[in-house]
């Protein structure tokens, strides 16, 4: 019989469940790698061999070049403005009580779970009926839209779970609403704000919908990396390029998360 | 110096704060005592500015203050969890207060150098505040309020997250700092050991309004009613219905037979509580005249000093009374069952009406 090793020990079936959940999960994704470094222009093994053509071959391509910058203006524009507008609306969703709050709460996080290829006709027939040329801008105003209900995702049990005794200190101590909110409330919550703008940042920069049916003549990334899966003699370049942007997205995912628990311990650590 | 006038919270249906009204005098160690839900912190919060209230006046040195915002008073506060900011060091904390007040930066350093002597952490300046303990959070927590000389200065249960030994230091910390100082101190506990330590006067509350306002010995000594009696120290009640024979008052009591009052009891026939603390008991092992007679029912030894449960006839709780207890001979020592006899002074008895 087994010697009995705790309450808590590890336990290897779970384990083992994990494990597996973790490799079907990732596998189709482990394959864009792989193929992005094979010499042959077709997705099958065997392998060929080893090459970084694909990867130089990226740098080479004007279009793409001009795709990128697009979209990481875009995120960099969205990431901002949704942090900014949703910083206060998320403060006052877990400070104030309201009558109606729950219901207009779940309502504002509706975009979450609502398909994009809906929001985006949706999006596109207003635009339309308003006269709006379609632009980047009109697709910073669509990722906004899908932004948002994240950003307050995100910020809200940060200020949910923060100690608002330390804006009375702050209003003890002398200090207006104003200048306690820039002294106190920012600096103390700014791991989850750092987090937040990663997130959506994230989020707008691989979102393909919106970009699809709000953009005028310039393009996304997505876009692009979509117009050129036509061309089988590209694909192996769009597998480096998608490699690139999943380590760039696993990246700011995990620094994002890393964020909002780093902060989270600190905070707590000082209400003891 | 501080006036509270008939002040009165009310959340939604719930009265918080009934009707208070207090003079709080300059340089006055103030405590409002109470347990929790008596509306103490609630006051307290009013008296910062954290919350409005819903009708009366609070008034400073003569001015009210009742519609300013918290950061337009002149009172500082140390927060129940100390609220330290976290993203500040010792000396950013305590200097906290100063930034808006124009003060030079030298001069910043100089004065937070004072306070830093003050609570006895000198050279902690630079500490992250993740890195100070309880009682030195504690610290700064005061420092960071009194650099910026209030008038007044609000404890919400500032000792409360410490373990004993700290608190009872902390206790006399405190008061020494007050004394020294001269700043008017509003302390909140539940604690009324506490409050009868560190207060010059103490405000009990229960159920949203003042019971009594006294000294910490009047509040011991004479308590106004059952409440105060029950909440500061032990008190052992006795039920007794006052009756008159001639010219003597007398209480036949429950428990402790038929009593001549030397009191002044001003309602006959009315039924009433005889109270008596655990201290004014003498504790006889052989029958003694007059004495009530008992049964040790239990023992509670508390080092110095020990608590004996005597069990008295028409009585259904046995009576506390207190004994001394040292190391040479402890007379009650495996004294539970025995027989003894209690005998008390008459000025011991205190009156007090049944609710």
């Amino acid at each position: 019989m087994a010697r009995y090793t705790g309450f808590h020990a590890p336990n290897r079936t779970l384990a083992i469940y994990a494990a597996v959940f973790a490799f079907v999960l990732y596998l189709p994704i482990l394959f864009i790698p792989i193929f992005s470094f094979n010499s042959g222009v077709y997705v099958k093994f065997p392998l060929e061999g080893f090459t970084l053509q694909w990867y130089v071959d990226l740098f080479n391509r004007e279009p793409l070049k001009a795709a990128f910058w697009n979209s990481v203006k875009i995120a960099a524009t969205v990431s901002l403005l949704s942090t900014v507008i949703a910083v206060p609306a998320a403060l006052a969703i877990a400070r104030y009580r309201m009558p109606g709050k729950a219901p207009a709460v779940s309502f504002m996080m509706l975009p979450l779970v609502l398909p994009g290829l809906i929001m985006g006709v949706a999006l596109l027939g207003l635009l339309n009926r308003l006269g709006v040329t379609l632009s980047l801008v009109t697709v910073t105003i669509g990722h906004m839209v899908i932004c948002l209900p994240y950003a307050i995702s995100v910020l809200l049990p940060r200020f949910v779970g923060f100690n608002r005794s330390l804006e009375e200190a702050s209003a003890d101590l002398g200090e207006p609403p104003l200048r306690t909110f820039w002294r106190v409330t920012l600096p103390c919550n700014y791991p989850g704000i750092l987090a937040c703008m990663l997130m959506t940042f994230t989020i707008s920069f691989d979102e393909y919908f919106m970009a699809f049916f709000l953009s005028g003549p310039k393009s996304t990334l997505p876009m692009y990396i979509w117009g050129q899966l036509r061309f089988p003699q590209d694909f192996p370049s769009l597998l480096a390029l998608s490699t690139l942007i999943l380590l760039f997205s696993f990246a700011l995912i995990f620094t994002s998360l890393r964020l909002s628990k780093v902060g989270q311990t600190a905070q707590t650590g000082a209400q003891k | 110096m501080i006036s509270v006038r008939n002040v009165c919270k009310s959340f939604g249906r719930v009265q918080a704060v009934q009707d208070v009204s207090l003079e709080i005098q300059a340089g006055e160690f103030f405590s409002l005592l109470g347990a929790s839900g008596s509306g103490k912190t609630t006051l307290l919060r009013m008296i910062a500015g954290f919350e409005a209230v819903t009708s009366g006046q609070i008034l400073i040195d003569g001015q009210e203050m009742q519609d300013l915002p918290p950061h337009l008073r002149p009172i500082n506060m140390v927060f129940q969890n100390y609220a330290i900011f976290p993203h500040l060091n010792v000396q950013d904390n305590i200097a906290y207060g100063l930034q808006r007040l124009g003060i030079a930066k030298a001069e910043q350093t100089r004065m937070v150098g004072e306070m830093l002597e003050m609570i006895a952490l000198p050279g902690y300046g630079t500490r992250k505040s993740s890195q100070l303990s309880g009682g030195q959070m504690q610290r700064v927590a005061l420092a960071r309020a009194l650099i910026l000389k209030p008038k007044v200065l609000l404890l919400d249960e500032p000792l409360g997250a410490l373990d004993k030994q700290l608190r009872e230091q902390m206790q006399l910390e405190l008061r020494g700092l007050q004394q020294r100082l001269g700043i008017t101190f509003i302390l909140v506990t539940h604690d009324q050991e506490e409050a009868l330590t560190l207060s010059d006067r103490v405000a009990v509350m229960a159920n949203g309004a003042v019971i009594q306002v006294d000294t910490p010995a009047g509040l011991y000594n004479r308590p106004a009613n059952r409440q105060v009696a029950g909440f500061v120290g032990t008190m052992n009640f006795f039920e007794a219905s006052l009756q008159s024979d001639g010219p003597s008052v007398s209480a036949a009591t429950a428990g402790l037979g038929r009593l001549p009052l030397k009191l002044d009891p001003k309602r006959y026939g009315k039924s009433m509580l005889v109270a008596i603390r655990p201290e004014d008991f003498t504790i006889h092992a052989s029958p003694v005249k007059g004495g009530v007679a008992g049964r040790i029912a239990a023992r509670q030894y508390l080092g110095g000093r020990q608590v004996l449960y005597v069990e008295v006839e028409g009585r259904a709780s046995p009576v506390a009374v207190a004994a001394p207890a040292n190391r040479t001979g402890d007379p009650w020592a495996g004294a539970e069952g025995q027989p003894v006899w209690l005998t008390w002074p008459a000025d011991a008895m205190t009156l007090l009406d049944p609710d």
